[in-house]
């Protein structure tokens, strides 16, 4: 797993054995698109390091399946691609989660599928894809900054984790709709990174690799499995990667409390 | 004064009438407010989101169309939602003025109501026939799910158009747990809130479930607010601790973070962190023991918000204030222009 820019911002020190508890422990975590692929590996990791965690995807139906077979998760119905969604999505993952400490933007779409050369890419294929995979987490981030950045001031950290991909730097044919929907988010992140730094708010965009995910199926039908990486172990290194920002972070103290209290006395 | 119809939270043309410590009246753009902290001061605001509080829906018994409006809960636990208090409206929506709305039928302990996809049995009336405990049915997780599909933001008949959420939640809403927007923080946004970084303003915030504002009825009006249940996180009383060291004002952005804060302080000294629940009513004879200065919407003579000033300000003051805000055309209500008044002097311990 990479950054898929190495951008020195972004870029995390890889997870080499740390004996300090697991910061995931006891956080609360959102996951889009958290019933299939990338997703569900993700929910069941942080479940597995004792996270709190809230997920959402659209079929109500494998939303309340997920839900049942994995004890204490909280499933929520909703399309991270329309606008109206949005709020009501937030209401659930605070409501019932009590607060957030990590946002993962995952739910993603390919765009036109099969894959399509950009001149043969339907208008409304690439909406879609741009409507999710970039308008989606910009729409849900910004909603949920109220309570990304309480945590952070109350020293628990804040991580926006948005799932990005190699086809956001690298000009592969046919992935022109998906690569252009998360390059942007990729610099959605990075300007985010810059904006919310001093609130105690880090943004990460990752990019998986290539995964044995029913997306990488519909994407490429004929790709060997075997030569795909298993998502647990996708999942495995974005939660250490999540990890160690909410330990960065959890050191966060706001700077003018800082400033402040060794300048003593002023007014 | 003039009620603010349009629901724009932050209009290029808002207004800021400004009380210092010596009750000098000033006037300033509300994009300004900023100018008039001081390096050293500590803001505070309620990090509450607004729940979709207002639910339509049906009275079994009698197949009558009602309107429930939550309007308070024991706790702000997350896994506590099975039972709220509310205030029940016969037919009809905002756009009819509250006091002019039907009155629902008898309700009685038993009584059930189909909400949307909510089930909801009446518990029994708090002391008014329009004011019940209501217990809904299923796990935390389903009354959620429901509220969040079927609930609307509870509104009034001065803001014509339905508001969604988006336009109730404010910048840095956090819990879900308001049942009316702390509308105060509607003045803040990141911009302003990198503004006072800069200037050497330290930020805080509480949790409040600021409760409704009015219910169209006299009797009822007469008992809020309600008791609100708040949070103060360990990392704000700290603030707290350390502006009081440095000789900052604790500068409320809302009366709800007034009532949190001094409810907090209510056993003598500092702050004390976690969960309470406010059921004082601030007023003029409440001595202040944390709150310096309070940025607050106009409110008219009579509400229990105009009465919360009255701690800060001497009645003759508060009357000048009132006569230009009158004479000046600010705005009132949630999207209104607003006032920034610091403790006079003369009133502080």
């Amino acid at each position: 797993m990479t950054d898929p820019t190495d951008n020195a911002h972004l870029a995390f020190a890889n997870h080499t054995g740390d004996d300090r508890p697991d910061p995931l422990a006891g956080a609360r975590v959102a996951v889009t698109g958290g019933t299939s692929g990338l997703g569900l590996a993700l929910v069941r990791e942080l479940l597995g390091r004792g996270a709190r965690v809230a997920f959402v995807a659209r079929t109500r139906s494998r939303v309340g399946q997920v839900a049942r077979e994995h004890a204490g998760a909280h499933g929520i119905a909703g399309d991270v691609s329309r606008k109206e969604e949005i709020y009501p999505i937030a209401v659930q993952i605070v409501g019932e989660l009590g607060g957030l400490d990590v946002l993962v933007n995952n739910a993603s779409d390919l765009g036109p599928v099969p894959l399509a050369l950009l001149s043969d890419t339907e208008c409304e294929d690439f909406e879609r894809a741009l409507d999710t995979n970039l308008l989606g987490p910009f729409r849900l981030t910004k909603a949920l900054m109220g309570a990304l950045t309480a945590s952070a001031r109350e020293g628990r950290g804040a991580v926006v984790l948005n799932i990005s991909s190699d086809a956001a730097v690298n000009a592969y044919p046919l992935w022109g709709a998906y690569g252009a929907s998360k390059a942007a988010l990729h610099h959605l992140s990075r300007v985010w990174g810059e904006e919310h730094a001093a609130d105690g708010v880090t943004f990460l965009s990752l990019d998986p690799g290539d995964m044995d995910t029913p997306m990488h199926a519909a994407a490429v039908p004929d790709a060997d499995p075997s030569t795909l990486k298993r998502p647990e172990q996708s999942a495995r290194e974005l939660a250490d990667a999540v990890a160690d920002a909410l330990r960065r972070r959890a050191d966060f103290v706001a700077p003018p409390a800082a400033a402040l209290a060794l300048e003593g006395g002023v007014v | 004064m003039i009620a603010a119809a349009h629901p724009v939270q932050r209009p290029p043309r808002a207004k800021l009438l400004v009380v210092d410590a010596r009750r000098r009246i000033g006037h300033a753009p509300r994009s300004a407010f900023v100018r008039f902290l001081r390096r050293g001061d500590l803001v505070v605001a309620n990090d509450a989101a607004t729940m979709p509080a207002s639910l339509s829906g049906t009275h079994a018994a009698t197949g009558a169309a009602v309107e429930v409006r939550l309007a308070g809960r024991p706790s702000l636990g997350p896994e506590d939602v099975g039972r709220f208090s509310a205030v029940v409206f016969g037919a009809g929506d905002f756009r009819t003025r509250t006091e002019d709305r039907p009155a629902p039928p008898a309700l009685a302990a038993g009584d059930r109501l189909a909400l949307g996809p909510l089930r909801a049995t009446v518990e029994r009336t708090l002391g008014h026939p329009r004011l019940v405990s209501l217990a809904f049915e299923g796990p935390p997780d389903e009354v959620w799910a429901g509220l969040a599909s079927h609930g609307r933001p509870i509104q009034y008949a001065h803001v014509r158009v339905p508001l969604a959420l988006w336009d109730v939640w404010t910048r840095i809403a956090g819990p879900p747990v308001a049942f009316e927007p702390p509308s105060a923080g509607f003045t803040l946004d990141w911009r302003a809130l990198a503004a006072m970084r800069e200037a050497g303003v330290e930020f805080a915030t509480i949790t409040h479930a600021a409760g409704i504002s009015s219910t169209g009825d006299d009797e009822l009006d007469r008992l809020l607010p309600f008791d609100e249940p708040y949070r103060i996180p360990a990392s704000t009383a700290r603030a707290v601790s350390r502006a009081r060291e440095r000789g900052g004002r604790v500068v409320a952005v809302g009366t709800t973070v007034v009532r949190a804060l001094e409810d907090a302080a209510a056993g003598g000294g500092l702050v004390r962190p976690g969960e309470g629940l406010a059921t004082g009513r601030i007023g003029a004879g409440t001595r202040l023991r944390v709150v310096d200065a309070i940025l607050s919407g106009t409110h008219e003579p009579g509400t229990s918000h105009y009465e919360l000033l009255r701690a800060f300000l001497d009645d003759a003051t508060l009357r000048r204030t009132s006569a230009e805000l009158d004479a000046r055309g600010y705005l009132t209500h949630e999207f209104g222009d607003s006032v920034l008044i610091e403790r006079a002097t003369e009133l502080a311990a």
